[in-house]
């Protein structure tokens, strides 16, 4: 994010903004926030303050995974956001712990014997809402109302809350740019990325899929999954659609 | 002014709680739990207004302390060898975007292999990640040296660490003279920043991408404040002494007056050194000893120039640098006289890693072989280890 945004000597924000790792927005944050404690107790901060980290998939499922777990079990004021584009962008379209199964990437690579990733994603939402926190939530910007009063929400929430957004990348899927919003909507659409939160350990759908989409109609938009298009690989889109089923099915008992 | 009696790890918990620090992030580990406990039940006690941060780990320690001091606030840690290491990257980060605060360092060997003692891999494996460094004979020092880091730290707008030696002196009690509280705080006085993300109204960036158009100039600014923290080590040292009567500079020089030999030493290694000292003294061999107390930034023309008068120089390193070419100390030294019209022998001994003990009749044999190098201005040897089985 520090790559797009503050290009220095120029900047993008204008709101207070730190970056100081890859791997650590939630550690960092901390200290921001305890800062703001601190500075609240001896009355030399009278205003309500935001804080608000975000990391990629890769610094949050992956490399930040402890960093963010220990601030959000420690209880921080803050909101972690994570821009889950399912793969490691800055450096090249590599695997992440969020990088679906059978999905290309250049250190999971579709070759003649291995056909891309071979494991299922990790299910960050559902390990965030096992620390008990206040508020978590899955969004994606197809449903950007949605994702827009999730936010609202979180910030009005005391206490740490997480939000994972889906980010649809053209590059790193292979897809028009142009098709960004589509795909997002069809990751909802095929159950695979379900809009929902959960409020002090209650999930709640946040939007119900109208439409019957399979994670083929899905998959075969994306020039990441081109090869389990062929031959024996079909089994893998058969796999992910299990996986996907059974966890919708998980996630509608937990909501009802 | 009130004598105590602590340990290194109390005396250093002490005088966190004086300094009542904004934040503190820490993280425990062998030999220096203690402060971080300490700490912990200074905070439960009420005894400061500290947010304590008790993270999951030494990265995310740095990096709370990161958050906190660029938010404008007056920020201390604590650790060890490993999580020394785990900071690491940290470190760097600390240092470039210019934020003062302070570690309470504890120094112990880096694994592998495993040890819990003393020696100074840890904080000399970190010497060039832009801290000051501050190493303290015992407690007394560590004490004092930390109250004057937090006024070096935010004065220079660079972060410190004040080390002191694992178990030998972080476990082991001495009589601490102690300021009071109120002298601690008139003596820091308060922490003012010229911006910090707090700052009202003001949406300040920090850690922006620095490419080849910036980042040199900022680096490059870096190295001109780490060259201003001598005249501030030396102010704040000054200060210090005329409250206290004890004296602070960037080494201290023990019979060095007359002597045409000298020991380099940093560290509780110091102290067993001004034994043998006396002892050489008494066999007639004109020994002194130059204690380095700043070792970053390395304070060569000084050193240089106290040791105008020696023939022959022996540095007691207590790490080693893999370079194969001696321990850092030594190396440095030897650069740093490079440039002097007469140039003393110079022979290093390593001393001390993972714990080893080191006698005063260790440093006396090292002072008789250092005599001898300076008669027959021959050298067999110019790297040796202390009380090692070969
Ligand atoms: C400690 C460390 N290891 C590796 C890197 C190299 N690196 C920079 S960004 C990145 C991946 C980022 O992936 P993600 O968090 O998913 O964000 P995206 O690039 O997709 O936006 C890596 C591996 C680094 N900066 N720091």
């Amino acid at each position: 994010m520090e790559v797009v945004s503050t290009i220095f000597p120029y900047t993008a924000w204008n709101v207070p903004y730190i970056h100081s790792a890859f791997e650590n927005s939630a550690a960092t944050i901390s200290g921001v926030e305890a800062a703001y404690k601190a500075f609240k107790k001896k009355g030399k901060i009278k205003k309500k303050l935001n804080f608000i980290a975000f990391g990629g998939d890769g610094g949050t499922y992956d490399i930040g995974f402890q960093s963010l777990s220990g601030a959000m079990e420690r209880g921080h004021d803050i909101l972690y956001v994570c821009y889950d584009n399912e793969v490691y962008m800055n450096t090249g379209i590599q695997r992440s712990s969020a990088t679906p199964m059978g999905a290309h990437t250049t250190t999971s690579p579709a070759g003649r014997v291995i056909p891309g990733k071979t494991q299922f994603r990790k299910d960050l939402t559902e390990i965030m809402t096992a620390h008990d926190i206040p508020y978590v939530a899955q969004a994606a910007p197809s449903h950007w109302l949605d994702l827009t009063r999730k936010v609202e929400k979180a910030l009005s929430i005391k206490g740490p809350t997480f939000i994972n957004i889906l980010s649809p990348c053209p590059l790193g899927w292979r897809y028009p740019p142009s098709q960004t919003i589509e795909i997002s909507k069809l990751a909802v659409e095929s159950r695979f990325w379900p809009l929902y939160e959960v409020e002090n350990g209650k999930h709640k759908l946040t939007y119900k899929p109208k439409k019957e989409v399979s994670m083929e109609d899905w998959m075969k938009l994306q020039g990441r999954f081109r090869h389990l298009f062929t031959g024996k690989n079909k089994n893998v889109i058969k796999d992910c659609q299990k996986q996907v089923d059974r966890k919708w099915e998980k996630l509608w008992t937990l909501q009802s | 002014m009130p004598i105590k009696a602590l340990t290194g790890n109390e005396a250093m918990a002490e005088a966190m709680r004086q300094i009542n620090p904004d934040v503190v992030a820490a993280y425990p580990i062998t030999p220096a739990t203690e402060v971080v406990q300490l700490f912990a039940q200074f905070v439960a006690d009420g005894k400061v207004d500290t947010e304590f941060v008790a993270v999951e780990s030494e990265h995310s320690a740095l990096s709370a302390c990161i958050g906190a001091a660029a938010a404008g606030g007056r920020v201390m840690t604590s650790t060890a060898s490993q999580g020394l290491a785990l900071m690491h990257e940290m470190l760097y980060i600390a240092s470039g975007l210019r934020l003062p605060m302070v570690i309470c360092e504890v120094n112990r060997s880096m694994s592998a292999p495993i040890n819990i003692h003393c020696d100074h891999s840890d904080t000399m494996g970190s010497r060039e990640s832009g801290w000051i460094q501050i190493f303290s004979e015992d407690s007394q020092e560590a004490y004092d040296s930390v109250i004057q880091a937090i006024r070096i730290s935010e004065q220079a707008f660079l972060p410190c660490m004040v080390s002191l030696d694992g178990f030998i002196i972080s476990h082991c009690m001495q009589g601490i003279n102690e300021l009071t509280d109120t002298e601690v705080q008139e003596f820091i006085g308060e922490h003012k920043t010229p911006y910090s993300l707090l700052m009202d109204g003001h949406p300040f960036t920090i850690g922006a991408l620095d490419l080849q158009d910036y980042f040199f100039e900022h680096k490059r600014a870096q190295i001109e404040a780490m060259e201003n923290v001598l005249p501030i080590i030396k102010s704040v040292g000054k200060e210090f002494s005329k409250r206290t009567k004890r004296g602070y500079g960037f080494f201290e020089e023990y019979m060095l007056g007359d002597a045409d030999i000298c020991l380099i030493a940093l560290g509780s290694c110091a102290g067993t050194a001004k034994v043998a000292i006396q002892e050489l003294r008494d066999k007639g061999i004109k020994a002194g000893l130059l204690k380095l107390r700043v070792m970053r930034p390395f304070p060569y023309k000084e050193i240089v120039s106290a040791l105008f008068n020696i023939k022959a120089i022996a540095v007691l390193d207590r790490s080693t640098s893999m370079s194969t070419m001696g321990g850092p100390v030594f190396i440095e030294l030897r650069s740093a006289l490079y440039d002097n019209p007469v140039h003393p022998l110079m022979v290093n001994y390593i001393y001390g890693l993972g714990g080893r003990d080191i006698f005063p009749r260790d440093i006396v044999e090292v002072g008789q072989k250092l005599e001898n190098i300076k008669r027959t201005g021959k050298i067999e040897k110019m790297i040796d280890y202390i009380g090692v089985r070969e």
